[in-house]
């Protein structure tokens, strides 16, 4: 029989205590803020609780797998992933002028979430299996593997997803060593076909982008979201105005405040010292990946946990940068605080692999 | 060799992507320093830009619309008083389906068809979607009702408002006139005026009588409450207020009791009736026939009222006191016969041999007298008492055109009285200039005649022939023609506003003596009032009327009952009374009413009576019951 102590030790052994740390204080400050976001309504702070423990759980699943598991799940989940992409594109269910969502009878799914750890846990999949032999062609591919699932997203159209599964696989291609070169001709090109670009977009998000240029133009528009968010942020000055006291948050002038815009509520009621605090949060746990990342044994874990955390920093970055009017409004939620199940549940499951990373490497080296 | 090679490009694999990691690493530094650097700039130094924007995102200033003035008679009794109700309201741009959300309201209050309507005119017309009323004056159930599925209709509120009520009904309509919802002609007018502001939450103004004219009185000072909103504009909670100010208390130089002896006077005729205080212009009856219930037009009129008081052959809408313009008939003969003494065409004592008939040097056309085969020997006098056409004939023609407009427009006539009730209209006296001007015709001498009985182009509205009988009974000391005795700024005791003089005539005592003991030989036997004014415990001096509706060919004889009821004679009678020292004057007229002492003199009379007797006729003896007696 084990014994408590023992009980305890076993079920800890994967969980990086430190990266568990700073995930659950931020966590703790998703349910209090949440509370107040949401006007006291205890039923949402209760389902945002529900949806830290499945994740939760489902984090400890992937931390505990030993790391062979996760190379061979990759293939697989890439192609289910592109198959439900493909089934969204000809059959999926159009919800505010997107087809993002698929019902496959139980449940209709986001199998554009499923990407966000498909696509880079793919992509380092790929440079392990060349690792020996890396040429040019191989980045070719690997840049192509990436592309197809961010293109299919792009048109349902997701502008946020695909950027930031495009900046997810990136990273990859980046710590597998693409050259210099490459990425300055990439640079160029992308520059010469932004108009191309442009006329491709759709106009609600030709509009997001012209608004963050000037957003007053149209401030009961479709500016309204961003001028809000300001407002709020600035309003909070440096102490911020208490919690449940933010005005633009509890008298409705906040959109999306559980979700995407929950950022302006924390700035709004907690000021420069709480958007400082909550920085350092962030810092925190990306530090501790990049620590990871630093000291991870195989090409394939280094590369994986490198995009996880690089992938982490960019939500959180586009999401404070589009509260706070520096970026245009993307629909990016605010990472491990905003309201929502699904992006709980990818997030932590891209800490799991981390701590999988993490723990087996110091399993394999005793 | 080859595993060293191995070996030593995996160290070098490693340093290059910790080398790529430490760039990554310092690039999300970077960025996160952007990010701070923007919290800064917000959060530091634009905090007070940003804190202003705040609070007037939540503080919404909610105008208080202010009580509207009462209106009284001259004693205090209420014309125009509020009372408050609840409405259920909709403001429309927050509902998507409208018809069902009516549908589903139907189910709770009482809603009928014709609200419906009424509520459908009003979206049409309303500005910028307001807030409308589906229906008024709820039940204490029906806000019970409501209020407990309240969550049901986002978009429906109740209101407890202040609504607008006319006691008096039909019988002060065109006096006090009502108050309904301000549309966008109302808007671009307050705006024209720079005023719209004070009119921020009201949804009322006056839109006719006396509601109309004493707006700026009537309405009051909006105030103003601070309140926290949401995005919404629900307001959360109070702030601060600045008080409204509510709108002054008009009281009348009215008295409602006689307006109401007066009008039900009229029995079934149509018509109009001015009485005044010859001594200071106060208006003391102000009648015209029909009415209607201004009760009906303050939420907007539904469209079976509307069709019906709009399409009616009697047009109850027009108000005949203020605005219609009928010839004045034979009530115009003292004034002729004042500018014939003026003007010393006509001495007293100059006598003419009535032959029945009048006719122009050189000209064979017969002006007839009413008489026919004439009156015989006529005086001024008798030519007042009597009525005599042929002495008017000869009296204009001699005058001249002239002299005639000089002199009634100095009276008054012609022109607007300046009473204090917008939408007055001027009547007409006739020129040469005018009549070049408006038929591009010469005058001829032919078109004098039948102006000095009061015929031909001449108009006069009764307001105007009412206020002409008061500056003769005035001795030609006019005053303006006034509704408004106080303006009850705050308290009850507003001193009276003065009565304003507006010319004196400068008339000889004795032309003036001669003209008024004619005038109450008329009421006399003999005269052409005697029957309307028999045994009356007063002294009364008045002059009746007929003004032609439709024109006579030569030789042909006036027989009311061969014409069609439209196309009678209409009927005037002016009085004042005590002859010797008038308390009131007036003017009577009754549409297609025939003769002036038969139909007007009657309603005169009880008029008379009410005022200065305290008498109240029994309420079925109307004018129409006695007709026919005397003639004009």
């Amino acid at each position: 029989m084990m014994t408590k102590r023992e009980l305890q030790r076993r079920f800890m052994a994967h969980l990086d205590p430190i990266l568990l740390l700073s995930i659950s204080l931020l966590m703790l400050l998703s349910l209090v803020l949440l509370y107040s976001a949401s006007d006291s309504n205890w039923m949402r702070v209760l389902g945002q609780f529900v949806n830290i423990l499945v994740a939760f759980a489902a984090m400890w699943i992937v931390a505990n797998m030993p790391l062979h598991y996760l190379m061979r799940s990759a293939v697989p989940i890439y192609i289910l992933g592109m198959v439900l992409l493909v089934g969204v594109a000809l059959f999926g269910d159009i919800s505010h002028g997107a087809r993002r969502w698929l019902n496959i009878g139980v449940a209709t799914i986001q199998p554009s979430e499923l990407m966000k750890i498909a696509v880079p846990l793919m992509m380092a999949w790929y440079f392990e299996k060349h690792e020996a032999t890396l040429t040019l062609k191989n980045y070719f591919v690997a840049a192509l593997l990436l592309l197809l699932p961010v293109a299919l997203i792009a048109r349902q159209p997701d502008l946020g997803t695909s950027v930031l599964i495009g900046a997810s696989g990136f990273y990859v291609l980046f710590l597998a060593g693409l050259s210099w070169r490459i990425m300055l001709g990439m640079a160029v090109i992308a520059a010469a076909s932004a108009p191309f670009l442009w006329s491709m977009l759709h106009d609600y998000q030709r509009h997001r982008i012209l608004m963050l240029l000037d957003p007053s133009q149209d401030a009961l528009g479709k500016g309204y979201h961003t001028i809000q968010g300001m407002i709020a942020v600035g309003s909070g000055g440096i102490l911020g105005k208490g919690y449940l006291n933010g005005t633009q948050t509890h008298l409705d002038f906040l959109p999306e405040r559980t979700t995407d815009f929950i950022f302006a509520v924390w700035s709004e009621e907690f000021g420069f010292l709480g958007n400082f605090i909550l920085l350092g949060l962030y810092i925190f746990v990306i530090g501790r990946g990049f620590v990871i990342t630093a000291n991870a044994s195989t090409y394939f874990t280094r590369l994986m946990a490198g995009s996880i955390t690089l992938t982490f920093f960019t939500y959180a970055f586009v999401n404070m940068g589009m509260v706070s009017g520096i970026l245009p409004v993307v629909g990016v939620p605010l990472p491990l605080v905003s309201y929502g199940g699904t992006s709980m549940l990818t997030l932590l499951l891209g800490f799991g692999m981390l701590m999988s990373v993490h723990s087996h490497k110091q399993l394999v080296k005793t | 060799m080859k595993r060293h090679v191995e070996l030593k490009n995996h160290q070098r694999e490693i340093y290059y992507f910790r080398f790529r990691l430490m760039l990554s690493l310092s690039f999300v530094l970077v960025m996160l320093l952007i990010l701070l650097a923007r919290f800064i700039y917000l959060q530091v130094i634009k905090h007070d830009y940003f804190q202003t924007l705040a609070e007037s995102n939540r503080i919404a200033v909610v105008p208080v619309v202010p009580n509207r003035g009462l209106i009284l008679d001259r004693n205090g009794v209420v014309l125009a008083r509020n009372y408050s109700g609840y409405t259920l309201e909709i403001a429309s741009r927050k509902v998507a389906d409208l018809e069902a959300t009516i549908n589903e309201l139907s189910t709770l209050v009482d809603i009928q068809p014709k609200d419906r309507k009424r509520f459908k005119k009003l979206l049409a017309e309303s500005r910028n979607f307001d807030t409308l009323p589906i229906r008024n004056r709820l039940s204490d159930e029906e806000v019970a009702r409501f209020a407990a599925q309240r969550y049901r209709f986002p978009g429906v509120e109740i209101k407890a408002r202040l609504f607008r009520e006319y006691p008096y009904g039909q019988g002060t309509s065109h006096l006090i006139g009502y108050i309904g919802r301000i549309n966008e002609k109302d808007v671009d007018q307050l705006e024209q005026e720079d005023i719209a502001s004070n009119y921020l939450g009201s949804d009322y103004i006056g839109k006719t009588g006396l509601e109309q004219s004493y707006e700026k009185e009537l309405h009051g000072t909006t105030g103003f409450d601070q309140v926290e909103v949401d995005a919404g504009g629900r307001a959360v909670r109070a702030l601060s207020r600045i008080a409204p100010k509510s709108g002054n208390t008009l009281m009348l130089t009215l008295d409602a009791k006689l307006q109401e002896v007066a009008e039900q006077a009229f029995g079934n005729y149509r018509g109009a009736l001015v009485a005044i205080d010859p001594s200071n212009g106060d208006i003391l009856a102000f009648v015209s026939k029909p009415g209607y219930d201004p009760n009906l037009f303050i939420d907007g009129i539904d469209t079976e009222n509307w069709e019906a008081l709009n399409n009616s052959p009697d047009v109850p809408l027009n108000n005949r006191a203020l605005r219609g313009q009928y010839p004045p008939g034979s009530t115009i003969k003292p004034f002729m016969a004042l500018a014939g003494l003026n003007y010393n065409e006509r001495a007293p004592s100059y006598t003419i041999s009535d032959p029945g008939y009048y006719t122009l040097p050189g000209n064979r056309h017969q002006y007839r007298d009413w008489k026919q085969g004439g009156h015989g020997r006529v005086d001024m006098f008798k030519s007042i008492v009597i009525s005599c056409d042929t002495y008017y004939y000869g009296l204009a023609t001699e005058l001249g055109i002239d002299k005639i407009h000089e002199y009634l427009t100095e009276f008054g006539f012609g022109r607007k009285t300046g009473v204090d009730m917008e939408g007055e209209v001027s009547g007409l006296i006739p020129s040469q200039e005018w009549k070049m001007k408006r038929y591009k015709q010469p005058w001829y001498a032919g078109d004098t005649v039948s102006v000095g009985i009061g015929q031909g182009y001449n108009l006069v509205t009764p307001l105007q022939l009412a206020s002409a009988t008061a500056t003769l009974a005035n001795d030609g000391i006019a005053f303006k023609p006034h509704f408004v005795k106080q303006i009850q700024r705050s308290n009850a005791n507003a001193p009276d506003i003065a009565p304003q003089p507006v010319f004196d005539l400068h008339i000889k005592p004795e032309n003036i003596d001669l003209v008024k003991r004619a005038m109450e030989a008329v009421t006399q036997p003999g005269g052409t009032a005697a029957g309307a004014s028999a045994r009356a415990s007063y002294r009364m001096a008045g002059k009746t009327g007929t003004a032609q509706v439709v024109g006579m060919k030569q030789g042909e004889k006036y027989d009311a009952s061969k014409i069609s009821e439209y196309n009678r004679d209409h009927a005037w009678f002016i009085a004042f009374a005590p002859a010797d020292k008038p308390r009131i004057a007036l003017a009577v007229l009754a549409e297609n009413g025939g003769h002036g002492g038969s139909t007007a003199a009657p309603i005169a009379r009880k008029v008379l009576d009410y005022y200065l007797l305290g008498i109240i006729p029994k309420p079925l003896e109307t004018a129409a019951d006695k007709e026919g007696v005397e003639n004009d």
